[in-house]
């Protein structure tokens, strides 16, 4: 048996409300994540004494000075884009399982409706571009127009749908089907907000094939999950959610899309593998995905790379229900971040987490006993982590 | 050709392996860097051989000769920088020599480009200072 599968478990996660528009601070907002984290475990700010953060700012110092941490021990931090959240989570199942830290906070925030994005392009252009491919970017790329993720991805996006002939029906149901579970979470910024077939169809072009219901929301707010090792979350205030599998993986070579010999082979596709052993589970185990959906044609990807289905085939698979609750396999429980809010997927690991707690009301899926949340970010990198009850 | 302070768009930072690539497109060359050791051609440059680790290259010469392998087109703007250009594809074209390159095929519009659409390369001096290699359409002769 994997010496770290189900060692480590999240006991707590929490989150600010999702709006466009706020009077908070970046810092502010992953602060009172952070609170509402600890509150849900039962922890109080001195407890943490590890974090793994995925974002460059605010720092583990900027954090600790204002929680009144005592004695930080632990602190490390993954760069990779929207895969780092659940990247963090394996990196924090290690640190508490080894004993290096008791509890470790990893939070998300970002104003990133209102303020300028902290990574990347925000509005008005890019702002210091990711050391991890931003070389690549500003000397190959961008003098040719090209900088921002809807477009980068529309290279993989392109091609997929001319290879495969995925049909529009296929991003769509994506898309809808996030919005359909969105108007079911009160937390969802797009709830009572109808999306329907013509809407998304007849919505402007961002970046060909993506039409804007294909993208995911700029949103400002904050999340926070907190993972602790198996032993100590079996004291606390909920019931623990075991670390059964965890993976991170990368295309080849990660800085540079055009240079891929396979071309679809994104960093889920290496990592998915790895973390189904480690929890001795398989794809057809599943309960629910939660799957990181910058955009509806990514979702078809990772789908793939899951193992879900076969290559070309997802656009189909998605179709008639299936990744609907009631359906064959539940996605995006919460709304993602086509419909939620956009914290580079921190959501998606509460979401999960309360899903296998049995605390998700009207959109709880029915038994939920064991779910998967994939991270994907930057050119490609993912990971995910398999979760059970 | 217009002088970098009046060229709206971005340019390459002249820098390290990059400076030396685009060197050479302003002798209207497109070269790549060929690993001495093991033969295999690359792009984006690299430090090493990423098939068999030497530290030794050569800049060869391609034949300029490919196909479109993706394409991403820019419906609305997303740099200020190439507003006026909107819409544009961001084309990735396959040499025959097996990398793959971004770039622009300049004699067709974006819903024209196919996959293994037959290209060639051309160079664009779009200041004094850096020329940007691009693509047209290859017709039989
Ligand atoms: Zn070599």
């Amino acid at each position: 048996m994997h010496p770290l599968k189900d060692k480590a478990c999240i006991v707590g996660v929490g989150e600010t409300p999702y709006t466009r528009g706020t009077d908070r601070s970046q810092l502010s907002q992953i602060l009172h994540a952070t609170m509402a984290a600890l509150d849900d475990a039962g922890l109080k700010p001195h407890d943490i004494d590890g974090m793994v953060l995925p974002m460059p700012m605010p720092t583990a110092e900027h954090l600790a000075a204002n929680l009144g941490i005592p004695d930080l021990r632990y602190t490390a931090s993954s760069n990779i884009g929207g895969a780092a959240p659940v990247a963090a989570v394996q990196t924090a199942a290690l640190a508490v399982a080894m004993g290096i830290a008791r509890h470790v906070l990893i939070p998300v925030g970002w104003n990133a409706y209102s303020g300028a994005g902290v990574r990347g392009a925000g509005r008005g252009g890019p702002v210091g571009l990711p050391p991890s491919f931003g070389l690549t970017m500003s000397e190959y790329y961008m003098p040719y127009g090209l900088a921002v993720p809807a477009q980068w991805f529309a290279w993989l996006a392109t091609r997929y749908v001319e290879q495969y002939k995925v049909p529009l029906e296929g991003p769509a149901a994506v898309a809808l089907a996030a919005r359909k579970h969105a108007h079911l979470n009160e937390k969802a910024f797009m709830r009572n907000r109808p999306l329907t077939m013509d809407d998304y169809r007849n919505a402007r072009m961002v970046a060909q094939p993506f039409r804007l219901f294909d993208c995911c929301l700029e949103t400002d707010g904050a999340c926070a999950v907190i993972i602790s090792s198996a032993e100590r979350a079996r004291d606390l205030k909920q019931p623990p959610i075991y670390i059964s599998g965890a993976a991170e993986g990368h295309p080849l070579p990660a800085d540079d899309i055009p240079g891929r010999k396979d071309f679809f082979k994104i960093g889920l596709y290496f990592a998915a593998p790895k973390a189904f052993e480690m929890a001795e589970v398989t794809v057809n185990d599943l309960d629910f995905v939660q799957i990181y959906d910058c955009f509806t044609h990514i979702v078809l990807l990772e789908l793939e790379a899951l193992g879900v289905c076969k290559p070309g085939e997802a656009g189909q698979f998605v179709q008639h229900g299936r990744i609907e609750l009631g359906g064959e396999l539940p996605f995006n429980t919460h709304g993602g971040l086509l419909s939620e809010a956009h914290v580079a997927g921190v959501n998606h690991i509460a979401e999960a987490t309360r899903q296998l707690r049995h605390q998700c009301a009207e959109r709880q899926v029915k038994d939920a006993a064991l779910g998967v949340v994939t991270g994907f970010g930057d050119f490609g990198d993912g990971s995910l982590i398999v979760l059970r009850r | 050709m217009e002088t970098t302070a009046k060229y709206k768009r971005l340019l390459p930072p002249m820098r390290g392996l990059a400076r030396d690539f685009y060197s050479w497109c302003k002798k209207h060359e497109l070269r790549f860097q060929k690993c001495s050791a093991c033969g295999t051609w690359r792009h984006v440059p690299r430090e090493m051989c990423p098939q068999c680790g030497s530290f030794d290259y050569q800049w060869a010469k391609s034949s300029g000769r490919g196909q479109v392998f993706s394409w991403a087109t820019t419906t609305q703007p997303m740099l200020p920088h190439f507003a006026d250009d909107v819409p544009y594809a961001t084309v990735i074209v396959e040499l025959d020599e097996g990398v793959r390159m971004a770039t622009w095929v300049v004699d067709i519009p974006p819903d024209q480009l196919r996959i293994g659409l037959p290209v060639e390369v051309i160079f664009d001096d779009v200041t004094e200072d850096v020329t940007l290699p691009k693509f047209r359409v290859r017709r039989p002769a």
